[in-house]
């Protein structure tokens, strides 16, 4: 199944973020959303991926928008490898049962049972207005995002 | 395709002719080991190219990640003032295991740049200025990670080593550009 695409509903979830805590995206409600599925924690490709995001967190906050990454990694993985990037946005996990919202999205890779290098900007009501699916070794890079931020309804 | 969204100019670091057929621009920092290793990838480049291509330097610090990567590049704009751009840039990125301010002074010592000047003109912020306007370029451009390239103005995603961007050069060459 290709990646969702704009104006679909945003499917909802609610993943571990942290070891004893979770985000849904429904709490994220009223504000635009930037979610971000990418295959691994401390692969080459994703470190640079979410290293780039993470220095554009003050221009995503001109927009008021919050940026959310998923993988199928689990929360402690996740919590290292967050404090070893200094990243300042959540990782959320979709371990269990596995894949779940990455499959929600169209962004799995059955073969890999990893999620697909999928972007998707949310509106502040649920809807998805951007998404782009990334040649699996090619990080995105976050020119669409603002782009498609930038063309939001103000 | 992502694509340059800022043009070189003459107020790039350039070396080269902006007007040949070949143009590469990097976004690059000096802490990144990816980016000291391909310092010579783009040496050989120039070496088999020559005038027919250009190379531009643009900044992308990673800063979370990499603590003297902006101060690094904060020098290297202080140097072009000085008309010693490349020369830091280089000593920069050979240096790049050990960046900090014992560094920074004895390079500096070394491109003979006043201590007092390299001062006065870092905490001016007009370079900060400068390297903010490189990296929201480079992220409006779509820079990836670094180093990123651009050559004439499409983001380069293939391998960063010398065939392979040699090879895709011969076919700008070839097709004058395009």
């Amino acid at each position: 199944m290709p990646i969702l695409t704009a104006g679909t509903t945003a499917p909802e979830f609610s993943l571990h973020v942290t070891p004893d805590q979770k985000l849904s995206l429904n709490e994220l409600r009223g504000k635009p959303v930037v979610l971000v599925f990418y295959p691994a924690d401390w692969s080459p490709v994703c470190g640079d991926e979410l290293s780039v995001f993470n220095e554009i967190l003050p221009e995503l906050l001109k927009y008021k928008a919050a940026l959310v990454a998923i993988s199928v990694d689990g929360a402690w993985c996740h919590d290292a490898f967050a404090k070893h990037k200094h990243l300042h946005f959540p990782l959320l996990s979709d371990f269990e049962p596995k894949g779940v919202t990455a499959r929600a999205y169209g962004a799995y890779r059955e073969a890999d049972g990893v999620c697909e290098r999928a972007l998707f900007v949310i509106d502040g009501n649920g809807v998805i207005a951007w998404s782009y699916c990334s040649p699996v070794a090619v990080s995105p890079g976050a020119d669409g995002i603002l782009q498609a931020l930038e063309a939001l309804p103000k | 395709m992502s694509k340059l969204a800022i043009p070189v100019t003459k107020h790039d670091h350039i070396q080269g002719d902006l007007s040949v057929a070949c143009n590469l621009v990097e976004y690059g920092d000096y802490e990144c080991p990816s980016c000291g290793s391909v310092q010579p990838v783009i040496h050989q480049l120039q070496k088999r190219f020559g005038d027919q291509l250009s190379f531009v330097f643009r900044n992308f610090p990673l800063r979370e990640i990499h603590p003297w990567a902006e101060a690094a590049a904060e020098l290297a704009e202080f140097a072009a003032t000085q008309g010693k751009f490349w020369e830091m840039h280089d000593l920069l990125f050979a240096n790049q295991d050990n960046l900090g301010e014992a560094t920074f002074r004895a390079l500096s010592e070394e491109l003979e740049l006043k201590e007092s000047e390299v001062q006065h003109g870092l905490s001016s912020g007009i370079y900060k200025k400068r390297i903010d306007a490189d990296f929201s370029g480079g992220v409006r451009s779509g820079v990836n990670g670094t180093p990123t390239f651009f050559l004439n103005g499409d983001r380069y995603d293939a391998s960063t080593d010398f065939e392979s961007i040699a090879a895709v050069m011969e076919q700008v060459l070839i097709s004058d550009g395009d």
